[in-house]
């Protein structure tokens, strides 16, 4: 290979990165306050349906067999 | 000026107005957002099974989407599917090679895939007709080792490699339908959106990148870690993700602001993050090191809120299931354990 091809690739990489740059330096962005704010409340919403959370119940834990009582 | 100093010019004016439009929009912080909530109380989960039957390290699980059932893949050279209520194996598949690193299990549950050392991710049927486990399909194309594959659907999946790339196949055909190259170190570990619309991926150039599958583009790069990135994963309602990284940290980048919000770390941690997992309500955040335990983090306020202690070696991989009722570690000393 040539010394002209190795630096051609090297510019057409160049290229490429700066390309992308451009895309990245191009993205729509919101204020911090409302993403956080997001954030909070979905995890406030949703904490009532996440058993790690709120805990399970054994009655109700699938991994957990129930206790049985045995009549003899 | 030659070409090459006009276009390193213009990539670091870039980068500047990149760092610059992410400031603008710092008018406050998560932590700001989370004053006036209390940091949850201390969570104490327990083993509920322990998933007993590989002979070697296990590298990585995935649940199925019913919440029941699981795979894992471990260097023993087996993939074993488990029944997690009943602790029974369902499938015990054994692989052409041995040094598998990923698993996943295809959300109809009917395929699980692999891969690892052997560069390439084989896809296997469940449903086969005789009953019997078979090979459907064999991608092969990455140069670099498979560490991490997600299915979209019965006939995509999404790879990562130590190639630096990522690809989306036609498990169909066999072939790839889109090659994401940006990143410059091997890639770690990678994500699906809950929309299937995107994917994020983590890799050894301390970087995470947001990537539209359809549009076959970047959208978002995230840095700030100071090692690489071994484990991610979004928050449930997609709009931010989770990294872990060998710098004992984790960050939480929000999407729509395009920053790091937060990061969790501890003075008294100071081992490598090797996997991760949200909690379905994205209140908590587990996170697996190389010290051999779990760290429960309260994800909007940042303080460690519980530990899973357990297992003998480094926890290599975890997941929460879809119905968020439990959470599955797997370790190098050959367990799973399914705690709530």
């Amino acid at each position: 290979m040539s010394n002209n091809s190795a630096a051609n690739s090297s510019l057409v990489i160049a290229q490429k990165a700066v390309k992308q740059l451009r895309l990245e330096a191009s993205v729509r962005r919101i204020k911090v306050s409302q993403a956080a704010a997001e954030l909070k409340t979905f995890c406030l919403q949703n904490a009532h349906k996440d058993p790690l959370l709120t805990g399970v119940p054994s009655s109700d834990n699938p991994f957990r067999p129930p206790k049985s009582c045995v009549l003899l | 000026m030659g070409e090459m100093e006009q276009l390193r010019k213009e990539a670091d004016s870039l980068k500047d107005q990149i760092t610059a439009a992410r400031k603008a929009v710092q008018d406050s912080t998560l932590q700001e957002a989370a004053a006036s909530i209390t940091v949850v109380g201390r969570v104490q989960l327990k083993t509920r099974k322990t998933l007993r039957g590989h002979l070697a390290k296990i590298y990585a699980m995935h649940w199925s989407t019913d919440s029941k059932l699981c795979v894992s893949a471990s260097q023993d050279g087996k993939l074993i599917v488990w029944d997690s209520i009943t602790t029974n194996k369902v499938n015990a598949i054994p692989l052409k090679s041995s040094w598998v690193m990923t698993c996943a299990y295809a959300p109809s549950g009917n395929l699980v895939a692999c891969g690892g050392l052997d560069n390439m991710c084989s896809i296997y049927n469940l449903k086969g007709k005789d009953g019997n486990v078979k090979v459907m399909r064999e991608l092969a194309a990455h140069t670099g080792y498979l560490s991490c594959c997600r299915f979209l659907s019965d006939s995509e999946i999404i790879t990562s490699s130590g190639d630096c790339t990522c690809v989306l196949w036609d498990i169909e055909t066999g072939t790839q339908k889109t090659v994401f190259a940006g990143h410059q170190g091997d890639c770690m570990s990678l994500a699906v959106s809950p929309d299937f619309k995107f994917f994020i991926s983590g890799a050894c150039d301390f970087t995470a990148k947001l990537w539209d599958i359809r549009e076959a583009s970047c959208r978002q790069t995230f840095g700030g870690h100071e090692s690489d990135i071994n484990a991610i994963g979004f928050f449930p309602n997609g709009n931010a993700v989770i990294t872990g990284s060998d710098d004992a940290t984790c960050k939480l980048y929000d999407l729509r602001a395009d920053q790091e919000l937060i990061t969790y770390q501890d003075s008294g941690i100071m081992c490598g993050v090797t996997s991760l997992a949200p909690s379905v309500s994205g209140r908590l955040l587990l996170a697996g090191y190389d010290d051999f335990n779990v760290n429960i983090w309260d994800a909007l306020k940042a303080e460690r809120v519980g530990v899973l202690a357990g297992h003998d070696n480094r926890v290599s991989c975890i997941g929460v299931s879809s119905d968020g009722m439990a959470c599955c570690t797997g370790s190098w000393d050959s367990f799973l354990k399914i705690w709530n």
